[in-house]
């Protein structure tokens, strides 16, 4: 099993990462070059606007993942006892199961200067023309931190909630209030500091995405130059092949600059718990970090409303026919967007289904089949393949996607739905892995035992024991299997050689159309799919337990 | 059926064993009774003649159960019934369908397998709860529930892990006797772990209290601090 | 009757290798289906060749599958990287839609099939003669290793309702936007339409045009370029977003304007303003001007990857695009309103009539409106002048 997944996730990286290294020092014999050198990374540096767009890469990257850990913090800090674990999962579940693209998409429509708010802003301000402003695609990458900021607040708030469930919180406290420490000052101290080592893998994913993310910076970030990963994509597709080679320079570039960010942050960490030690001996109590924490919520309301808006703002446009500036609703609806599916959002929607289903299972087999391989070795898991599950989702896609896609191609693998599959399963099984192994150990061991003891092989106990028990986790992870797979955009343009359109692909495609309508058509279906994928794994189990009380209200026997 | 334990010692892995070696033998329809401080091991024993020793700790000694060898068997062939603190029901399932869940194979056909749970369910004041929620019980009736899914299993041995902790005094009194009783009936061997000396009075079997390793005890030498009363059951 | 039967039997006679081999082409095509790579940037474009899809399946048993592309590059990308894979054959490219420094690179390295052009039955309506726009591509020799589908013509659209005089010259831009500060963008460079731009002021402000006609020199390309960076550097200030960002594309831009956000966008084909306003893309008071010299046209072309697994599909569909009834819907107002390829003179007069009866609107210019075409600088211009851009506006 473990082998399986090993050659599974870790040999196509590795070979991936290999061919654009070898690509990045003049070693790429399919187009002649077979010459180790330096010259593309000096011809990646004179590219104009190169070191722009590497300081683009990291003000954005590192500036969304800070604002997100602050925001989220602050807010679990504010919020935490004030609302349920379950009122927030489902408030959370809409922003996480929404793509980035199509997010991107109606912020983009949201905050452009003849977009929404502007219209709303338009009477008031006496604006006959859309002002000059530049509020998307602005050169200092603001509103792709923004972008990004309002996809992974959301997450990173799960993260901490479920690392939260492992901790006394409220025990902590009491205990520290009782101590004359305010609100605020017990989170930063005590709680915050126990909190951190669950969450740093996340934390790094965050990072590695914010570093690297195609999808969001080509529809909101800045354009000349754009940041790194953009410029990248670029590079790879365009005509003159032999900027691949500075291309995959570039690649490694980013794999460093990801790999430099973890440095960083493991540094931060440590100066952290050194200066974090020192101030809770000094036990200060005067600090005050109420407005800190009202000021995190307010800003994470904010975004929250703007991200629900800009939901909203895509399915209005799949319904507009005429909807011309300042206007704050369309003049005229139309339902043509939607009536003609053979235009191309049909196939999409059954690609991206077909995907979505095949990756999904796949994954949840092999998660299933690894945490049962666990189960029956008695023993739980290593540090290392913790790690190997985190790893896709930390070397960032471009690095090794190109290589990956030489390699396919090799094979004659590539352009099928079998190559997408694997490349998409390379990043859902993560995170299938990581919804699932949590429930998957916290079920009460003596179920299982029972079942044994009452003469219940291993495979009973699997099937007519831990499955239907899990059930609700297991859909819970199918259901971020779903979102993850619909959201991927660079496995499915690099392995499907452009052949396999999804809703995805096109929505970003179409982002740079001049017909907002039929984005929103894709937009919408991009961002309803995982929707209704959340929606079935919350009605599925409530429907089969609703005699089952210890079942329902999220516990797992 | 008996169930002979010879020298058995549980031990993590490369560390000292848990408790000193234990030879036991316990007679059909005896329940015998180990007691002991929290954390010597109490459970483990229990996991390990159960068949479900976690990875990482090692077992010396043999467990016999009708003088066959238990060590080679995985839980589900060796027969050996569990019966925990709370009673564990399994949570998806009706409180019927979690005795047909233990009712043995020789019971065939649909209508004789229901027959056979329906008759659990009354003989244990259950009657007409079959397609209830478990979670809907009172702590009781569920450890009834699961005495009997444990029983309609047919096991040839029955390990008891603290059965009763969890129910106040009366109950616990009903439910020592209904338990006892049934096992006696069956004539089959149970072993029991509890921290309370009403239960092991109760039980009327071999009592042994687990006694730590010393830290300088060695290996081999480590004393042989429990004691047995051993009243000549009937 | 007899004289026709004659004549056919005559004809039959004349054409018998070409026709042999045509219809080798047609059985070997049957069944397949053609990966037809193309920008999928334009609505009516993706719904024009799924019709020509129909077409060829109901005729010739040939489907298409339309590969959308942001940008045509990515199919260019993708037959290079097949063959350093060592796939020289079935390829996963069939049909690629493409002009200028694509043609030019695929030619350049062998990565075409062909030629192939003129075996195609339907090239008899097309001017194949020395020198006509169909056998040149960015001054580039065609050399029948693309065939013609469509004509692009460089066009500027504005709202007639906000701008009352348009510049009539791209000189005359410098001082409308100085009038009009933050009305009027172009396309990043990067994009062809923003490079065609940058091609069309050339054109204009180029002290020896014809010198473009040839590949560019270090040296020429410092001389004929230095009027247009003078004019860039005039008219860039007054740009949207005072020039340090612009638009993906045309088609953003496009959205720009219907969001007033600008008040000229450009389009290299005609009709597509006219074709906007009835999609309600456009408010009804969008029209097309040009310069009054005229503006760079060009045709649009498909071409056939070496490795192509379908070529002989490829074929007959490059054959079918070039039928007249198809040209003359494909240049029909309602469906795609791009200009035909084909000869006029040599279409027979029921062809002829397909097209003069096709209808009009008021934002679709005439052929004497749009005034002269101008040629394509060569392609080296094109790729030297988006790297020079990038050098000098890209921070």
């Amino acid at each position: 099993m473990l082998v399986t997944v090993a050659f599974g996730l870790v040999l196509p990286i590795a070979a991936g990462l290999w061919q654009t290294g070898r690509a990045g020092v003049g070693v790429l014999p399919a187009i002649g070059a077979t010459e180790l050198s330096l010259v593309p990374l000096r011809d990646l540096i004179a590219l104009p606007g190169f070191s722009t767009a590497l300081r683009l890469t990291l003000v954005t990257g590192l500036g969304a993942t800070a604002l997100s850990i602050l925001l989220a913090v602050g807010v679990c800090a504010a919020m935490h006892g004030r609302m349920s674990a379950r009122a927030s999962g489902r408030l959370l579940t809409p922003f996480l199961a929404a793509p980035h693209a199509a997010m991107a998409i109606g912020l983009a429509f949201l905050l452009s200067p003849s977009g929404w708010i502007a219209r709303a802003l338009a009477p008031l301000a006496g604006w006959d023309r859309p002002p000059m402003l530049a509020t998307v695609n602005d050169p200092g990458g603001v509103a792709l931190i923004l972008g990004l900021t309002v996809k992974e607040v959301p997450f990173l708030l799960l993260v901490i909630l479920s690392a939260l469930s492992q901790i006394p919180v409220r025990e902590h406290l009491a205990a520290g209030r009782s101590l004359g420490y305010g609100r605020g000052l017990v989170w930063i101290k005590v709680i915050m500091p126990q909190v951190w080592p669950l969450i740093r893998l996340p934390v790094m994913v965050v990072l590695a995405y914010s570093l690297s993310v195609v999808d969001m910076a080509l529809i909101l970030g800045p354009s000349n130059p754009p940041t790194l990963a953009v410029l990248l994509l670029r590079l790879f597709t365009a005509p003159d092949i032999g900027l691949m080679l500075p291309a995959s320079a570039g690649a490694l570039v980013q794999a460093l600059l990801v790999a430099a960010a973890f440095a960083v942050l493991s540094l931060l960490e440590r100066a952290g718990r050194v200066l974090g030690r020192w101030w809770v001996r000094r036990g200060g109590r005067g600090l005050s970090a109420e407005p800190g924490l009202w000021m995190a919520t307010v800003l994470s309301a904010l975004l929250f409303a703007a991200g629900a808006l800009a939901m909203l703002s895509l399915l209005i446009w799949s319904f507009a026919w005429r909807w011309p500036w300042p206007g704050f609703l369309p003049d005229s609806w139309s339902l043509r967007a939607w009536s003609t599916p053979g235009s191309g959002w049909a196939a999409a929607l059954g690609n991206t289904l077909i995907l979505a289903v095949a990756t999904t299972a796949l994954s949840l087999a092999l998660a299933i089949a690894w945490l049962e391989g666990e189960d029956r070795a008695r023993r739980g898991r290593a540090g290392w393949a913790e790690a190997l599950i985190y790893l896709p989702l930390l070397v960032p896609q471009i690095g090794f996607l190109f290589g990956l896609n030489v390699l396919f191609l090799r094979l004659g693998l590539t352009g099928g739905y079998t190559a997408v599959i694997w490349a998409q399963a390379l990043f859902v099984f993560p995170y299938v892995m990581i919804a699932l192994s949590d429930p998957w150990r916290a079920l009460d061991p003596r179920l299982v035992r029972a079942a044994g003891s009452l003469g219940a092989g291993p495979w009973r106990r699997l099937f007519t024991v831990k499955l239907p028990v899990l059930l609700t986790p297991i859909l819970t992870a199918a259901a971020i299997g779903v979102a993850v797979s619909v959201a991927q955009y660079l496995p499915t343009l690099f392995m499907g050689a452009g052949r396999i359109a999804t809703l995805t692909t096109e929505a970003v495609t179409l982002s740079s159309s001049s017909d907002r309508r039929v984005t929103g058509v894709y937009a919408t279906l991009q961002a309803g799919l995982p929707i209704a994928a959340y929606g079935a794994a919350f009605l599925i189990p409530a429907l089969l337990h609703r005699n089952r009380r210890s079942l329902q209200a999220g516990g797992a026997a | 059926m008996t169930l002979e334990l010879q020298e058995v010692a549980v031990a993590p892995k490369g560390a000292r064993p848990l408790f000193p070696p234990i030879t036991l033998t316990v007679r059909p329809g005896e329940v015998a009774t180990v007691m002991g401080p929290s954390g010597i091991g109490k459970s483990t024993l229990l996991d390990a003649v159960g068949g479900h020793l976690a990875h990482g700790f090692t077992l010396s000694g043999s467990i016999r159960l009708d003088g066959r060898d238990l060590s080679p068997l995985p839980p589900e062939a060796r027969r050996i019934g569990l019966m925990f603190q709370d009673a564990v029901l399994f949570p998806h399932l009706s409180v019927g369908d979690n005795l047909a869940f233990g009712l043995a194979r020789s019971a065939r056909g649909r209508a004789a397998r229901r027959a056979a749970v329906e008759t659990a369910l009354d003989r244990a004041g259950l009657a007409d709860l079959y397609d209830r929620d478990p979670a809907t019980l009172s702590g009781g009736q569920r450890s009834r529930a699961a005495l009997m899914r444990t029983l309609l299993a047919e096991p040839r041995a029955l390990l008891l892990d603290e059965p009763f902790s969890k129910l106040d005094t009366t109950l616990r009194d009903d439910l020592r006797a209904f338990t006892f009783a049934h096992i006696r009936d069956r004539g089959i061997p149970a072993l029991m772990v509890t921290h309370d000396p009403a239960d092991a009075e109760a039980a009327g079997g071999t009592v042994i209290e687990l006694t730590e390793c010393t830290p300088q005890g060695s290996r081999t030498g480590c004393p042989h601090h429990m004691r047995r009363r051993n009243p000549d059951p009937a | 009757m007899r004289l026709i039967s004659t004549l056919s039997i005559l004809a039959t006679l004349i054409t018998t290798p070409a026709a042999a081999d045509w219809q080798d082409t047609l059985d070997a095509a049957r069944g397949q289906t053609v990966y037809w790579n193309a920008w999928g940037g334009d609505a009516r474009t993706n719904a024009f060749i799924a019709w020509v899809g129909e077409q060829t399946e109901k005729l010739y048993d040939v489907s298409i599958e339309h590969v959308r592309l942001s940008d045509t590059a990515e199919a260019v990308t993708r037959v290079i990287s097949e063959r350093a894979a060592g796939l020289d054959t079935g390829g996963s490219v069939d049909l690629i839609w493409i002009n200028g420094p694509n043609f030019l690179a695929m030619k350049e390295q062998d990565l075409l099939f062909g030629p192939f052009v003129e075996d195609l039955p339907n090239a008899a309506y097309v001017d194949l003669s020395p020198g006509a726009p169909a056998t040149l591509d960015f001054t580039v020799p065609v050399e029948g290793m693309e065939s013609p589908w469509r004509l692009a013509r460089f066009v500027f659209t504005y709202d007639s309702a906000r701008v009352d005089a348009p510049p009539d010259s791209m000189a005359e831009f410098v001082d409308w936007a100085a009038t009009n500060p933050g009305r009027f963008t172009h396309p990043d460079p990067a994009n062809f339409m923003g490079a065609t731009f940058l091609k069309q002021a050339l054109v204009e402000l180029a002290p020896d045009p014809d010198v473009l006609l040839k590949p560019a020199t270090d040296a020429s390309f410092v001389e004929q370029t230095a009027p247009l960076w003078a004019w860039y550097d005039a008219l860039r200030p007054n740009l949207w977003r005072g020039g340090e960002a612009f638009p993906e594309n045309h088609s953003v831009q496009q959205q720009l304007l219907n969001d007033g956000a600008v008040d000229i966008s450009m389009s290299f084909d005609p009709a597509s303003t006219a074709a906007a306003i009835e999609q309600g893309l456009l408010p009804q008071t969008a029209r097309v001007f040009v310069p009054e010299d005229g503006t760079i046209g060009n045709v649009s072309f498909v071409a056939i990857p070496y490795n192509a697994a379908n070529a002989a599909g490829a074929q007959v569909v490059a054959n079918h695009l070039l039928d007249p009834a198809v040209q003359a819907r494909m240049q029909n107002i309602e469906v795609l309103g791009s200009f035909s390829v084909l000869d006029p003179a040599k279409l027979d007069a029921a062809a002829r009539a397909a097209f003069d009866a096709l209808p009009t609107a008021p934002a679709l210019p005439t052929l004497e409106e749009l005034g002269p075409t101008l040629p394509e600088p060569h392609a080296s211009w094109m790729t030297r002048l988006t790297e020079e851009w990038a050098r000098r506006y890209t921070r």
